[in-house]
């Protein structure tokens, strides 16, 4: 018998020639809460896949109980103990919370293989009295709150006996009272001797519960530590291997007249009583927790989706916004969070995509201009540094920094005064990243007004001239330059 | 701020040009009619070959407009049920008294309130897919048909009606020359125009169409109004050739319009195709039906290879190594 | 919940009151369907009945039962199919397939016991059926292209088969058309078909694993991918299924109106489908209850049945079976968007 309920050893993976995962290592013992750290792309949800059976390793070996295994699909992975719980529930919404804990594993009779309802039901509401949930295990899934779905998939692994618990940011979503709900049954699981993986973006999450923390980098492992000998700062280097003020390429740039001003914005039961200005050459930095209602605030500025109450004031004019197609007849463009489904047309050219916002101007009275488009396509796609052969590749083939750039090279094909940029740089690599800051310094530079939600504390603090902070539907800080810190941002983030 | 070119020049590869999907129907074309030859004496006459498009060249119509609505990953249904509601209406307004062109106009009126009630209402409820909201309409339409006219024909038109089913001009059948028009318009739009541009785009993403300002609302009303106005076109062509109509004409022209369309290389999925494809498989479809014709082959094993054509031209594709789309 | 606080009801406070009606409506609709849907039948039966007294005779309520037999034993194959976010338009076609190839067996070979005959219009509805089930599953073909693809091959198989002839009535036995006529304790043998196929059902989607895998797969796709469940397979069954009752149900049909032709049950798939969204089974995929589909199909037997009885043409049938299909799948559309606001509200910020 190991020492270590699950070892990862020298683990590597490549999706169509690029590794995702290199070489790395990974212990877990019985009863111990570890975390795992790293920058978005860093390999850790590559990782997860390859313990819980969704891909195989191409190199190295898992050992399970001293005992090497190789999963080849989700359900040997659960059958040897193994559960992972997701930031985004992957529930049945139709069915009832019972079904949900049990799918894949009824209880089913002996001989006839009938389910048998009542033994699950009983058991599922002692799962979850056990995890202090107060709903009925017949309600429906898709009436709970994100919180509650995750306690029903943590009574899931439960239900499974499961020995080893993976927890994927699951507190991204939650509010603070139902963090510290989650904790507290991370700790009981921890108690009952389970091994818990913890994945979290969250230092307070990682403190607060992990006694080991790993990190991963650029899908390389970078260490294991004690939580309680390493300090936060060391860990930042260690997931970003740089000092990150050398990143940014703030520009100091004269802020001119105001061009966007919203006034108690609000949209039921996304965001409420929502207020900021933008000026020209201003870059407004909107941060908070993931499902705090950033993405609605700014899709609700770009016509997707209508608010319920308040005023939006464009260059001091007030004005309704209905549609994406409206807003950008008004000088709004919008970079959408999710580049591969909401930014681009995956299968088509460079240049095609590029020209898609501005077809009809570019066009010869509804008729396409193709030389045009070409110019076009290929003056701002040098112009962003898109590196590619020609302008008939297609986007599929780029790189996630390459793709983006494109995506900004179609915001800039139009006549625009307002940007809004949603992650701009999730799931691109560090080079790309440096140069994507570049294109936004400068357009903040040629004096347009940047509104840039983001995720990554760095990137907000150093690029912008002035910080919103959200958390559950209202702007709970307005800072300035001077009171940028991750503490001030943090605390404005993160409940009472 | 960076001075890295691009190129701007496409490849050219011969074999890219030939591996296109309109080759082999063409081939396939040809097979036909070769067999066909072959297969009867009769087959290989100028004039047999000229008139026989009168026959099929109706549903042809359909298939153009089908093509936009199949790219944009979308499909109608219904659009059998509007020929025989738009013929219907017109008939029976002009036994009640109604001038010919008028009745002939609100034929055309009518097909376009259906096509834009399909779209309004796909539009409206984006939860339902255009598959049950044309379905319904498609039972609706020739329900109100079989209201109109219950099982009765109606016809009698002026004979000058009648020669837009057989009349020529010149030598060649004025319907041959209506669709030619049409079908360069229809491609003019597709290939041409920023419309067709944005079709593939929705086609191949909606939502990120949308998010690029594309009126993803409006083009879908916009393609399926046009859809039901060229399914009074057709109404309007078969009426004239049969010299009357009935509840229950124009029945099954759903499926053959869609294999013609999927036949001519458009994907089921959306964004994929090209208009000539489809017109090469109307022809194709078209004188596979009148060889068969010839040599007897009873119509419902006609049935039985356009079922079996409809569902070859999507698996093929599918068959192919490595072009396997993902669910 | 203690894990609520008190600032989201603010926010929630924040919507107009309208909204908040509208929300208490639906959810209450949603709940209460089959319940709304029993009442509106109810209503439905009394009108018919003011305006022809001979419509609740015994006579006319065994009619009504009988005829709906059918079609409610389709629409329980039909609602699995809709359940994996389906649609089978080939129901009519099969039906129609299987009904001739059994009718012309026994014609041919009069001895045939009538439950052989059965089998093995239920054995060429499951070929039929797993075709279609091949085809949506292994090849990825969109269920509305395979089946309307399929429906007209297996349409012109029985056109062809049958040589464009009629199977009549003096050419079936006696012992075949009992199938379709007979009873057994005073109620007929349509029935009790029903009433097995109903039961069978029934204990197969609550309490099989297989049968919920069904509203698994349909409910999320992906999350059964990644659970492990072998989608293929369950897409397979229930095309397979589908074509099994339909098969049974050709069989049942040629011996109720002792006459089988090439097209026999013409556009049928489309009261059955019709049964099914009436009853609630949503297109969207994960949702249908037997009860609803139940009453569903009572209510177009009603409909289809009672519409001569009130001096409705004929004709209007058609009509009326399209504006139920729309009205029923807009009403699930907007008592699905009211029921999502009222999740939302709760899970409210």
């Amino acid at each position: 018998m190991s020492e270590y309920i699950l070892e990862l050893n020298g683990i590597t993976k490549r999706f169509s020639g690029v590794k995702a995962l290199d070489h790395v290592y990974f212990k877990l013992k019985a009863g111990e809460i570890h975390a795992l750290m790293g920058e978005n792309g860093a390999g850790k949800s590559t990782f997860i896949k390859i313990i819980t059976g969704v891909h195989e390793a191409d190199e190295g070996e898992i050992l399970l109980d001293g005992q090497p295994v190789n999963f080849k699909n989700p359900n040997e992975a659960k059958r040897a103990g193994i559960a992972a719980i997701y930031q985004h529930v992957t529930c049945y919404p139709d069915l009832s919370v019972t079904e949900n804990i049990f799918m894949g594993h009824e209880r089913i009779a002996k001989g006839s293989k009938r389910i048998l309802w009542k033994e699950m039901h009983e058991e599922a509401q002692r799962l979850l009295e056990e995890l202090g949930a107060s709903f009925s295990p017949k309600t429906q899934m898709g009436a709970l709150s994100v919180a509650e779905q995750q306690i029903v998939e943590i009574a899931k692994a439960l239900s499974m006996d499961a020995r080893i618990i993976i927890m994927d940011e699951p507190t991204a979503a939650l509010s603070s009272r139902e963090s510290e709900e989650l904790y507290r049954i991370t700790e009981q699981l921890r108690d009952r001797g389970a091994a818990i993986i913890f994945i979290s973006h969250r230092f307070e999450d990682m403190y607060r519960l992990a006694s080991k923390v790993t990190v991963f980098r650029d899908s390389k492992y970078i260490g294991t530590w004690k939580t309680d000998e390493i300090s936060k700062s060391e860990l930042i280097v260690a997931m970003v291997g740089r000092e990150i003020t050398q990143l940014f390429p703030k520009k100091d740039v004269a802020i001119g007249e105001e061009l966007l001003r919203v006034e108690g914005l609000g949209r039921t039961g996304y965001f409420a009583d929502v207020s900021f200005t933008i000026h020209r050459g201003e870059i407004v930095g909107l941060t908070g927790l993931v499902g705090s209602g950033r993405t609605e605030v700014c899709e609700t500025l770009f016509g997707i989706q209508t608010p319920d109450q308040g005023q939006i004031w464009l260059k001091g004019r007030k004005t309704r916004i209905k549609s994406p197609a409206q807003a950008m007849r008004k000088g709004i463009a919008y970079l959408p969070e999710d580049r591969q489904k909401q930014g681009l047309v995956l299968d088509w050219s460079i240049s095609d995509n590029i020209t898609l916002p501005s077809l009809w101007q570019i066009s010869r009275k509804g008729w396409t201009h193709k030389k045009k488009e070409r110019e076009v396509a290929k003056e701002l796609a040098e112009r962003l540094g898109v590196k590619a052969r020609t302008i008939f590749d297609l986007v599929s083939s780029l790189s996630g920094g390459n793709q983006q750039k494109v995506v900004f090279a179609k915001l800039l094909a139009m006549d625009i005064d307002v940007l809004i940029l949603d992650e701009p740089t999730k799931g691109v690599d560090v080079g790309a990243k440096s140069a994507i800051y570049e294109i936004i310094s400068e357009l903040a530079a040629q004096g347009l007004g940047i509104l840039m939600v983001s995720s990554e504390m760095p990137e907000v603090i150093g690029m912008c001239d002035k910080v919103l902070v959200m958390r559950e539907g209202r702007i709970t800080a307005s800072l300035d330059r001077s009171e940028l810190s991750q503490e001030n941002i943090l605390a404005a983030a993160m409940a009472d | 701020m960076n001075s890295r070119t691009i190129e701007q020049k496409m490849d050219f590869s011969w074999r890219r040009f030939f591996l296109q999907w309109e080759w082999m129907l063409l081939a396939v074309f040809i097979a036909v009619n070769i067999i066909n030859a072959n297969l009867s004496d009769y087959y290989l006459d100028f004039t047999n070959l000229r008139d026989a498009m009168m026959s099929f060249l109706d549903k042809a119509f359909i298939v153009l407009p089908m093509v936009l609505v199949m790219i944009m990953g979308d499909i109608d249904i219904s659009v059998g049920s509007t020929v025989a509601l738009s013929a219907v209406v017109m008939a029976d307004l002009y036994n009640k008294g109604v001038p010919m062109v008028p009745a002939m106009l609100i034929c055309l009126l009518t097909g376009t309130i259906c096509g834009w009630l399909n779209g309004w209402l796909i539009v409206r409820f984006k939860e339902l897919s255009s598959v049950i909201v044309t379905l319904s309409t498609m039972i609706i339409y020739r329900g109100i048909a079989y209201i109109l006219l219950e099982d009765q024909a109606a016809g009698g038109f002026p004979s000058w009606f009648s020669n837009l089913g057989w009349g020529y001009i010149g030598s060649v059948p004025i319907i041959v020359v209506v669709f030619v028009v049409f079908a360069v318009i229809f491609s003019l739009l597709l290939h041409k125009s920023v419309l067709g541009r944005w079709i593939y785009a929705i086609g191949n993403n909606s939502t990120s169409s949308r998010y690029s300002g594309v009126q993803v609302d409006r083009i879908k009303i916009l393609v399926f109004t046009l859809t039901g106005f060229m399914a009074a076109v057709a109404a309007l062509f078969l009426t004239a050739r049969m010299g009357s109509t009935r509840p229950n004409i124009a029945m099954g022209y759903e499926l053959e319009v869609i294999a013609m369309v999927v036949l001519g290389g458009i994907s089921t999925s959306g964004g994929k195709g090209r208009m000539i494809g489809a017109i090469i498989a109307v022809f194709l479809i078209g004188y596979l039906r009148y060889g068969l014709g010839l040599i007897n082959v009873q119509a419902q094993a006609l049935l039985i290879i356009i079922g079996l054509l409809l569902i070859l031209a999507v698996m093929l594709p599918k068959l192919k190594p490595g072009n396997r789309k993902q669910a | 919940m203690d894990s609520y606080d008190t600032g989201k009801t603010a926010v929630a406070a924040a919507g107009s009151t309208a909204v908040k009606r509208k929300v208490a409506w639906s959810s209450y609709a949603a709940r209460f369907r089959e319940l709304g849907l029993l009442f509106f039948i109810v209503l439905l039966c009394m009108i018919i009945q003011l305006r022809n007294p001979s419509f609740l005779t015994w006579d006319n309520i065994q009619d009504l039962v009988n005829n709906t037999a059918i079609l409610s034993i389709l629409s329980v194959g039909m609602m699995m199919v809709i359940i994996t976010r389906g649609i089978d338009l080939s129901v009519g076609a099969i039906l129609a397939l299987s009904g001739m190839i059994s009718a012309m067996t026994v014609s041919e070979y009069p001895g045939t016991p009538p439950m052989l005959a059965l089998l093995l219009g239920a054995v060429i509805g499951i070929v039929c059926g797993s075709i279609i089930g091949f085809l949506v599953s292994k090849m990825d073909l969109l269920p509305i292209i395979a089946t309307l693809g399929m429906m007209n091959v297996y349409r012109g198989l029985t056109y062809l088969i049958s040589d464009g002839s009629w199977v009549s009535a003096h050419q079936m036995s006696e012992a075949f058309k009992k199938l379709g006529t007979g009873t057994w304790l005073g109620i007929s043998y349509l029935v009790w078909f029903a009433v097995l196929v109903y039961v069978i059902a029934y204990y197969f989607i609550t309490h099989t694993r297989t049968g919920r895998q069904i509203y698994a797969v349909g409910s999320n796709p992906e999350a059964a991918r990644i659970s492990g469940i072998q989608m293929n397979r369950i897409l397979w069954l229930v095309y397979a299924i589908m074509g099994g009752l339909s098969g049974m149900a050709g069989v049942l049909w040629v011996a109720k109106f002792a006459s089988a032709q090439g097209d026999t049950a013409t556009g049928y798939e489309l009261s059955v489908i019709a049964a099914c969204v009436v009853g609630g089974v949503s297109i969207a995929g994960g949702v249908g209850k037997l009860s609803g589909v139940l009453l569903g199909a009572i209510l177009l037997g009603i409909i289809n049945n009672a519409l001569p009885l009130i001096n409705v043409s004929p004709f209007w049938q058609m009509g009326i079976q399209g504006a139920i299909i729309l009205a029923a799948v807009l009403i699930n559309a907007v008592i699905k968007r009211g029921v999502d606001r009222t999740h939302l509200m709760r899970r409210n910020i």
